[in-house]
């Protein structure tokens, strides 16, 4: 009897706990009930605008401003390279794919764009002019490296 | 000699004045006959130009139309479409039969498999996309030209970068549409040694 009720309590604890940290956690629904279909929201659109925008931390591989719309990348060809690489940057007036990106996973420098970085869509991106969905409390490094009063 | 004599006769009747139809008859008959040849010759190659005739045969059903089917030139926000034709056969007449005349050859291909399945269609990408663009390179794009024109091309509502390419190299001649708006309608092949395409090229680059 006393083991049978220790299971039992045993069974409903997740429960508990999960009903506990679902009150914290973001919900994950709408506000509809999931039964319902809402109506899709419309699709944003893309920024075409050809202005470079700064980084929000070195490392950032820089976002795309115009339109890539059908650019093929795959075993036959990479499009972007037709105006980003080394070759074509001249009469493209692109910016050149970054040397970084010639150096293999060994470290060895390669004459041109290293196999791993081939799929620039992997980490290069298009923006579109949809609005945050939560608030964005990113602070830039160099607003933490030097506050606002000026004091180290 | 019995083949001779044949021919010989047919000769004569062909030579010999009609002896039973009046000239009236002949000349208004033969005219409304050619008219009739000539609306049914005309018929029969409109019916070969269009997009359902292509896509009759598998090959281009499942291989070029479905990746046209992704492409700007098939959905777009104005809902102006290109169909094959538009873009594969030329618009005028003596153009368009020379090309529906080479087109036999694409019937032999059909009928003799050279595409049936997709690996054999993938091996013969390149050969293939190098015929279209041999075409329109030597025809200055035509096709291209048929619904996008450079005298009305508003470059000011292109993207900047849109603008510089089209006013340095296609208002100036130097480079015509598909030098560098290949692969538009279709996957591009692997595009080894193409000037102008592949990054690492030997070809010296055009432009300054």
């Amino acid at each position: 009897m006393r083991l049978r009720l220790l299971m039992a309590a045993l069974a409903v604890l997740p429960v508990l706990v999960g009903a506990a940290m679902a009150a914290d956690s973001p919900r994950l629904v709408g506000p509809k009930p999931f039964t319902e279909v809402p109506a899709a929201p419309a699709l944003p659109a893309e920024v075409t605008d050809d202005v470079r925008k700064m980084r929000n931390y070195p490392e950032q591989p820089p976002v795309i401003p115009h339109s890539i719309r059908d650019y093929q990348i795959d075993l036959n060809f990479n499009k972007c390279l037709s105006c980003h690489s080394r070759r074509y940057t001249e009469q493209s007036q692109a910016p050149m794919v970054s040397i970084s990106h010639y150096q293999d996973r060994e470290g060895n420098m390669l004459g041109a764009l290293a196999p791993r970085r081939y799929v620039c869509t992997s980490c290069h991106v298009q923006q579109t002019n949809a609005p945050p969905l939560v608030d964005n409390q990113f602070r830039d490094l160099d607003a933490l490296a030097s506050p606002p009063g000026g004091g180290r | 000699m019995a083949l001779r004599d044949s021919v010989l006769a047919v000769w004569r009747t062909l030579t010999r004045p009609a002896t039973f139809f009046s000239l009236g008859f002949l000349t208004l008959g033969g005219f409304i006959a050619g008219v009739a040849f000539w609306g049914g010759f005309n018929t029969a190659l409109e019916a070969t130009n269009r997009e359902a005739f292509c896509i009759s045969c598998h090959e281009m059903q499942t291989n070029p139309y479905e990746e046209l089917k992704q492409t700007i030139h098939f959905t777009n926000r104005s809902g102006v479409r290109a169909t094959c034709p538009d873009c594969h056969v030329p618009h005028n007449w003596t153009d368009k039969i020379a090309r529906k005349m080479q087109a036999s050859k694409e019937v032999w291909g059909h009928l003799f498999g050279s595409i049936e399945t997709r690996e054999k269609f993938v091996s013969l990408r390149r050969t293939l996309a190098e015929h279209e663009w041999h075409r329109l390179k030597a025809n200055n794009s035509l096709e291209c030209r048929n619904c996008h024109s450079a005298e009305s091309m508003d470059i000011t509502k292109q993207g900047a970068r849109a603008a510089r390419a089209h006013e340095q190299y296609l208002f100036t001649g130097q480079m015509t549409c598909i030098d560098c708006h290949k692969g538009i309608a279709h996957r591009l092949p692997d595009m080894t040694g193409v000037a102008q395409w592949d990054p690492q090229s030997q070809q010296p680059t055009r432009g300054h």
